[in-house]
C-alpha cells in the first residue's frame, strides 16, 4: 500500500509573490523554491504573511501577482492568458496537496474514520468498503487505529490533529501543508503530531510547515524560510538560520524567542 | 350537549377536511422550504447587487404583509395579471410564497454559522461544491437549524386555516359548513382545536426525533 512511503513527492516554486488585502500588500514579491522530499520551514512573527503564503499555495488564499508552480503546474491561473483556472482544474492540483490547518478542521458528524474516508469517496470516487479500508490504514499509522468510531468531539486536539493528518495523507498527496499545526494544542500534546509529522518527514514527503516551534524547524527542516511584514527576509539551512543568522530582524526574532523560552532560574 | 350523531353526517366530510389540511401543509411546508433554501444559496452566492436587492425586497414585502392579504391578491387580483389559478393551486402557491422567506432566513443564518475551516477542508482537498453541500454543509447547518425550521412548519400548520378563506376545502371550510348548516359551534369548533393540537404535537416530536439524529454526535457519551 502506498501509504507508507512517498515515492511521488512533488516540489513547489514560489515566484514573486503578492497578495493585496485593498491598499495593504500582504505579502511583497515573494520567491522561494520548495525542493521535494524535503521539509521547508516558514518562520516569523504573527501578522507577517506566513499563513497566508502558505494559503496561496493551494490557491485557498489567491495571490494577485507572481506566480506559483506545483511540479512544473501553474496553480491558480491559466498558464497562457493569465485567466483564473477553471474550478475543475484547479479541484484536479488539490488533490495532489495535502492541508493540515491550526483548527484541525474536521467534520464534527462524522466518526474519525468517515472524515478520513470522505475524501475518498467525494473525490476519487473510491466505492466506500475500499474508502473504509485505507482510512482505517491512515488512522493505524497516525497512532489511532482504535479511535476509528469516534466523533471529534471525543477526541482529544492531539487525536483531533492527528485525524486531520490521516484524512491529508489518505489521499495520497505529493506536498503537504501544514499551518500552525500544534498552535491550538495544550503543550502536552504537541510531541504526538510532531512525531506524526517527523515520521512523514522521514518517508520523504514534501512538506511546506507554518509553525513556531523552532525546536521542530531546527531539528526536522531542511530548509527555514523567515518571513517578517509580508517580505521573506532570509532562507537558508537550519544551520544558516538558527546559527548565525545574517539578517538583524532574523536575530531580533530569535533573540526573543530565546528569552521567552530560556529556562534561566531567576537570581536571588 | 355535545350532539356526536352530528358527526355521523358530518364525519366523512370532516376527514376529507383533515386530508385537505395535511396535504397543503405538506406541499407547501416542502415547497417553501425549497424556495426558501434556493433563495438563501443564491443570497450567498450572487453577490450582485440587483440580486441581492431583489431578494431583500422579497424577503420584506412578504414578511410586512398578511398571509390574508397575500392570498387575495393572488386569488383575486391574479386574474387581472393575468394569472387564473384554482382555489387549490392558489393556496399551495400561497403558502410556497408566504413560508419561503422565513425558511430562507433559517437557512441563510444557518449556512453563515457553518465554521468556515470545515468548507475550507472539504475545498482543500478538491471536494466538488455540491459535495460540500451535502455532506459539509447542510448536515453542519442543521445542527442549529432544525428547531426553527421544525418551529415554522408548526406555524405554518395554523396559516393553513385560511385558505379557507379562498375556498379550499380544507378543515376550517368544512368546520365552517357544519356551523352554518347545524348551529353545532362547539361540536365543530372542538374537532377543530382537537385535531389542530394532535397535529402540531406530531410534528414537534417528528422535529425532537429529527434533532436528536441531527446532534447524535454531539450527546454521545463514551
Amino acid at each position: 500500500m502506498a501509504l507508507t512511503t512517498t515515492t511521488n513527492a512533488a516540489s513547489a516554486r514560489l515566484e514573486n509573490v503578492s497578495k493585496f488585502y485593498g491598499e495593504f500588500q500582504a505579502l511583497k514579491d515573494v520567491s522561494l523554491a520548495i525542493p521535494p522530499g524535503k521539509v521547508t520551514c516558514l518562520i516569523g512573527p504573527s501578522g507577517s504573511g506566513k499563513s497566508t503564503l502558505l494559503r496561496c499555495i493551494n490557491f485557498l488564499e489567491e495571490y494577485d501577482r507572481g506566480g506559483i508552480w506545483i511540479d512544473d503546474r501553474l496553480i491558480g491561473y491559466d498558464a497562457v492568458g493569465g485567466r483564473k483556472m477553471a474550478p475543475g482544474r484547479l479541484r484536479e492540483m488539490r488533490r495532489d496537496i495535502g492541508m493540515v490547518f491550526q483548527q484541525f478542521n474536521l467534520w464534527p458528524h462524522m466518526t474519525a474514520l468517515q472524515n478520513v474516508a470522505e475524501g475518498l469517496e467525494r473525490v476519487k470516487r473510491l466505492p466506500r468498503a475500499q474508502a473504509q479500508r485505507i482510512a482505517a490504514e491512515a488512522l493505524a499509522k497516525v497512532g489511532l487505529g482504535d479511535k476509528t468510531g469516534n466523533h471529534p468531539s471525543r477526541l482529544s486536539g492531539g487525536q483531533q490533529q492527528r485525524v486531520a493528518i490521516a484524512r491529508a495523507i489518505a489521499m495520497q498527496p505529493r506536498i503537504m501543508l501544514f499551518d500552525e499545526p500544534t498552535s491550538a494544542l495544550d503543550p502536552e500534546l504537541v510531541g504526538e503530531v510532531l512525531a506524526v509529522m517527523k515520521q512523514l518527514a522521514a518517508e520523504g514527503m514534501t512538506m511546506v510547515v507554518v509553525t513556531h516551534e523552532m525546536g521542530f524547524a531546527a531539528h526536522v527542516a531542511d530548509r527555514v524560510a523567515f518571513m517578517e511584514r509580508g517580505e521573506l527576509v532570509a532562507a537558508g539551512t537550519p544551520a544558516e538560520i538558527f546559527g548565525n543568522p545574517a539578517d538583524a530582524r532574523v536575530r531580533a526574532f530569535l533573540q526573543s524567542y530565546n528569552d521567552r523560552n530560556a529556562f534561566d532560574v531567576k537570581a536571588g | 350537549m355535545i350532539d356526536l350523531s352530528l358527526f355521523q353526517q358530518y364525519g366523512p366530510a370532516l376527514l376529507r377536511g383533515l386530508g385537505m389540511t395535511i396535504f397543503c401543509w405538506l406541499v407547501g411546508t416542502v415547497f417553501a422550504m425549497a424556495l426558501g433554501f434556493v433563495m438563501a444559496l443564491v443570497q450567498r452566492s450572487v453577490k450582485a447587487w440587483p440580486v441581492q436587492w431583489l431578494l431583500r425586497a422579497y424577503v420584506e414585502f412578504i414578511r410586512g404583509t398578511p398571509f390574508l392579504v397575500q392570498l387575495f391578491v393572488l386569488y383575486y387580483g391574479g386574474p387581472m395579471l393575468g394569472l387564473r389559478l384554482d382555489a387549490l393551486p392558489a393556496g399551495l402557491l400561497g403558502l410556497t410564497i408566504y413560508g419561503s422567506p422565513y425558511f430562507a432566513e433559517i437557512f441563510r443564518a444557518g449556512l453563515n454559522a457553518v465554521p468556515v475551516g470545515q468548507i475550507e477542508a472539504a475545498r482543500a482537498m478538491g471536494f466538488p461544491p455540491g459535495a460540500i453541500m451535502r455532506r459539509v454543509m447542510i448536515p453542519v447547518m442543521l445542527v442549529s437549524a432544525l428547531p426553527a425550521l421544525v418551529n415554522f412548519s408548526i406555524i405554518l400548520t395554523k396559516e393553513t386555516v385560511i385558505l379557507s378563506m379562498i375556498t379550499v376545502p380544507e378543515i376550517m371550510f368544512e368546520t365552517q359548513t357544519m356551523m352554518a348548516e347545524t348551529f353545532a359551534f362547539a361540536e365543530a369548533t372542538l374537532v377543530l382545536a382537537l385535531f389542530f393540537w394532535i397535529f402540531v404535537e406530531a410534528i414537534s416530536r417528528i422535529g425532537r426525533r429529527l434533532e436528536r439524529r441531527a446532534t447524535h454526535y454531539l450527546l454521545e457519551r463514551s
